[in-house]
């Protein structure tokens, strides 16, 4: 036999842990079909059941208005799993509650688990579990994820509510006048067999509640005079009610939960708790900044630094293994030795930035600090029409771009999101240092410092102004950031294997997904650099050097001639690639005499320019593969690709002119 | 009793909600997360950069911009100010 399984709950409520728990690692993960929310189905056996889980998203509520709370909502109504479990912080439980009354509403067959139960306790709280369930309608099993403790009651609890399948459970009340109106509406739609496939009540809930989907299903299944019917009953309550229908049942489920409690628990008095002692310093007005400035250079470190000699390591792995083929004097041993060899070597060493980053994020999340970062840097963010969960994914921009873009990630808002996918590729990665390194070296000896600093600040600026630009003009993204409303949850230790699995779990995801991207684009590369066969691989006569004479004279007004537009061309593969392809355009080799060469034959004005336009323009292939994949749209990927040159283009253009004029 | 913005209290004072106002969406998602009529709030502290601000309500911490608590009206207790 086997079981449909939800697990549902209000963010940082120790779901994955259960999860874990009711898996024991045989999961899959996967997004949501159209969506990039992220989808965790595992297997798991109890007294010879099969249970197929089911992860929901992280949710306070289920309204129509954010793609989460929609997955989760019609989940429930469509799939109609035959069990859904509950997670709820037993500590926290006033406000969990909330989500616990949404989901008996929607006549799911719930399984309360009060998880954290270890800290409820600490907290003073004592929670009468066989009252609770009398007063839910509902088992309650009480759990502590982390020590296994509660599981095995909570698969046995989940085996026998298969077995005996409850509709929903004890109704709430409303109160008269409400439950007046809700009566009314439920009338209509048990009227109308083409709603029968939908809970009445709950539809009625959310009708009276004015929830855009409910009521757009019942017009497209009952027609708009239903439709009509329904609003006129809504309109009456407003006026009746004393307010929007919807804040008023908010206020009633908050008064039903405060009459179980009252009943359910007692609450013991406990002066001050870890959290409160650790934000004390953590959030504290003075050490906080500088704490979180710490905590992210450790992480930047850890990132970059660390998995840099693994990077090194892989790639010169390939190459011997690409050197394998012989002499490369044939197209064959090419293709696998500077095609195949270099390319999966270039693909596969993005996991160790990934994995690291992972890991980080893994720890910052489950610790609790995550939301701190976001409380602190908020303002910053605002200001600049993002949101406070925006700035760590940015501050990874500075490292490589392509983890930065997922771990956009812990930005629960989509449009807050996609804008800030759009700006991170104008932080200045570390594979642009060493283009600006050797120019501003060449061209600005004596300033040299000077001038790659200007360039971190140019990406910058530029970054917000692209972002408060497009808030307001591109469709989208317009509109001010989502309001902050940010849980700050208690501090926790996390565990330790439930941040490698999320961490090993989240690269090869990486690697199936962008992996296929960057390799085909690595491949064609390889091709425009080698061929036609012959010619010396990136020189003027390839067809990446035909690219840039061909497009050369669309960069004249830059001052770019067609050696600088080549080596462009390979910056879409590489940014650090750009050294490599001058050193092979001007014939010569070593850092020392492609400085010589440019100093000899570039202008400072068009160095410049160039930098610039190397910071602006598109970072590289794998951070479009990771745009693409992480908005799962070649339309995002594309205007990505597209603003940045035409942006690189205007800056460079603006340089070159206002240089001329002094 | 007076009556005033939530984002007008200080660090440490404590207020009864009265009524949340403002766009629906973010009143909805106030509503959800607890900031009903009858709940009490107190303000813990503000961001080292003056904003957003941390509340302890239903025995949980939530934090909000200033220019969100400022649809949250409050009864705080004693003078007027």
């Amino acid at each position: 036999m086997m079981v449909k399984v939800a697990l549902i709950g209000n963010p940082n409520v120790g779901k994955t842990v259960i999860f874990n728990n009711l898996t024991r690692g045989r999961e899959h993960v996967g997004n949501w079909p159209g969506t990039t929310v992220e989808k965790r189905v595992g297997r798991g056996k109890h007294k010879s059941v099969t249970m197929e889980i089911v992860d929901l998203p992280g949710l306070y509520e289920l309204t129509a208005s954010s793609i989460a709370e929609l997955i989760a909502r019609d989940y429930i109504v469509k799939e109609n799993p035959d069990v859904v479990v509950n997670v709820v912080d037993a500590s926290n439980i006033e406000r969990n509650l909330y989500l616990t009354l949404l989901l008996l509403e929607l006549e799911a067959n719930v399984i309360v688990a009060l998880n954290m139960w270890d800290v409820a306790e600490s907290r003073g709280y004592g929670i009468d579990v066989k009252t609770l369930s009398e007063l839910l309608g509902v088992p309650c099993i009480p759990t502590i994820a982390p020590k296994k403790v509660g599981i095995e009651e909570l698969k046995d609890e989940i085996v026998r509510a298969t077995q005996k399948r409850r509709v929903g459970g004890r109704p709430i009340s409303y109160g008269d006048d409400v439950e007046m109106f809700i009566g009314k509406i439920e009338t209509i739609i048990l009227r109308d067999a083409r709603l029968s496939k939908y809970p009445a009540r709950w539809l009625a809930i959310k009708a009276l509640e004015g929830d855009e989907r409910a009521l757009k299903t019942i017009e497209e299944l009952a027609g708009p005079e239903t439709l009509s019917e329904i609003l006129s009953i809504v309109a009456e309550s407003r006026s009746v009610l004393g307010g929007d229908p919807e804040v008023v049942l908010a206020e009633r489920r908050y008064n039903v939960i405060r009459v179980i409690l009252e009943r359910a628990v007692r609450k013991r008095e406990v002066k001050l708790i870890l959290t409160d002692v650790l934000d004390e310093v953590f959030l504290n007005k003075y050490l906080g900044i500088p704490i979180f400035l710490a905590i992210m250079w450790t992480v930047f470190y850890f990132v970059f630094e660390v998995s840099e000699p693994f990077m090194k390591l892989l790639n010169e792995g390939f190459i011997m293994l690409g050197k394998l083929a012989g002499e490369t004097k044939t197209p064959l041993a090419s293709l696998w030795a500077d095609g195949i060899c270099s390319g999966l070597g270039f693909v596969l060493q993005f996991i160790f930035p990934i994995i690291f980053l992972y890991i980080a994020l893994a720890i910052l999340e489950q610790s609790g600090y995550l939301p701190r970062a976001a409380f602190l840097m908020d303002r910053i963010m605002y200001n600049v029409g993002l949101g406070g969960r925006s700035f760590i994914p940015m501050l990874l921009g500075f490292g490589c771009n392509v983890p930065a873009i997922m771990a956009t990630r812990v930005i629960k808002d989509e449009r807050d999101r996609l804008a800030t996918i759009l700006v991170i590729p104008l932080m200045s990665c570390a594979a642009r240092l060493p283009v600006y390194v050797l120019i501003a070296g060449a061209l600005f000896p004596e300033y040299a410092g000077t001038v790659v600093f200007s360039m971190y600040m140019l990406g910058i600026i530029l970054a917000i102004l692209v972002s408060l630009l497009a808030r307001k003009l591109v469709p989208g993204l317009k509109g001010k950031p989502a309001p902050l409303l940010l849980e700050l949850p208690p501090y926790r230790v996390p565990t330790l294997t439930a941040v490698l699995s999320f961490a090993w779990r989240r690269a090869l995801v990486f690697l199936e997904r962008a992996g296929t991207v960057l390799f085909a684009g690595a491949l064609i590369l390889w091709f425009l650099a080698y061929f036609p066969w012959g010619v010396e691989p990136g020189s003027g006569d390839s067809y990446a050097g035909l690219i840039g004479n061909t497009l050369q004279p669309i960069f004249s007004p830059l001052g770019f001639d067609s050696k600088l537009v080549t080596a462009l061309v390979f910056g879409f593969w590489a940014k650090e690639v750009v050294i490599e392809a001058l050193g092979i355009l001007y014939g010569v080799e070593g850092e020392e005499e492609i400085r010589s060469v440019i100093a000899a034959s570039v202008s400072p004005l068009t160095g410049l320019a160039y930098m610039a336009f190397v910071l602006i323009y598109v970072p590289c292939i794998a951070t479009v593969a990771a745009v693409k994949k992480e908005t799962l749209s070649w339309r995002w990927a594309a205007f990505l690709v597209a603003y940045q040159l035409t942006l690189a283009y205007a800056v460079a253009l603006i340089i070159a002119r206002l240089g001329s004029l002094l | 009793m007076v009556e005033k913005p939530l984002s007008q209290l200080n660090s440490g004072e404590k207020g009864r909600v009265v009524k949340v106002v403002g766009d629906p969406l973010l009143r909805r998602r106030l509503v959800a997360m607890g900031v009903v009529r009858g709940a009490e709030v107190i303000v813990v502290r503000r961001a080292p950069l003056g904003d957003p601000m941390e509340l302890l309500l239903k025995g949980y911490y939530l934090s909000l911009r200033r220019n969100e608590a400022e649809n949250v009206f409050v009864e705080v207790d004693g003078k007027q100010t």
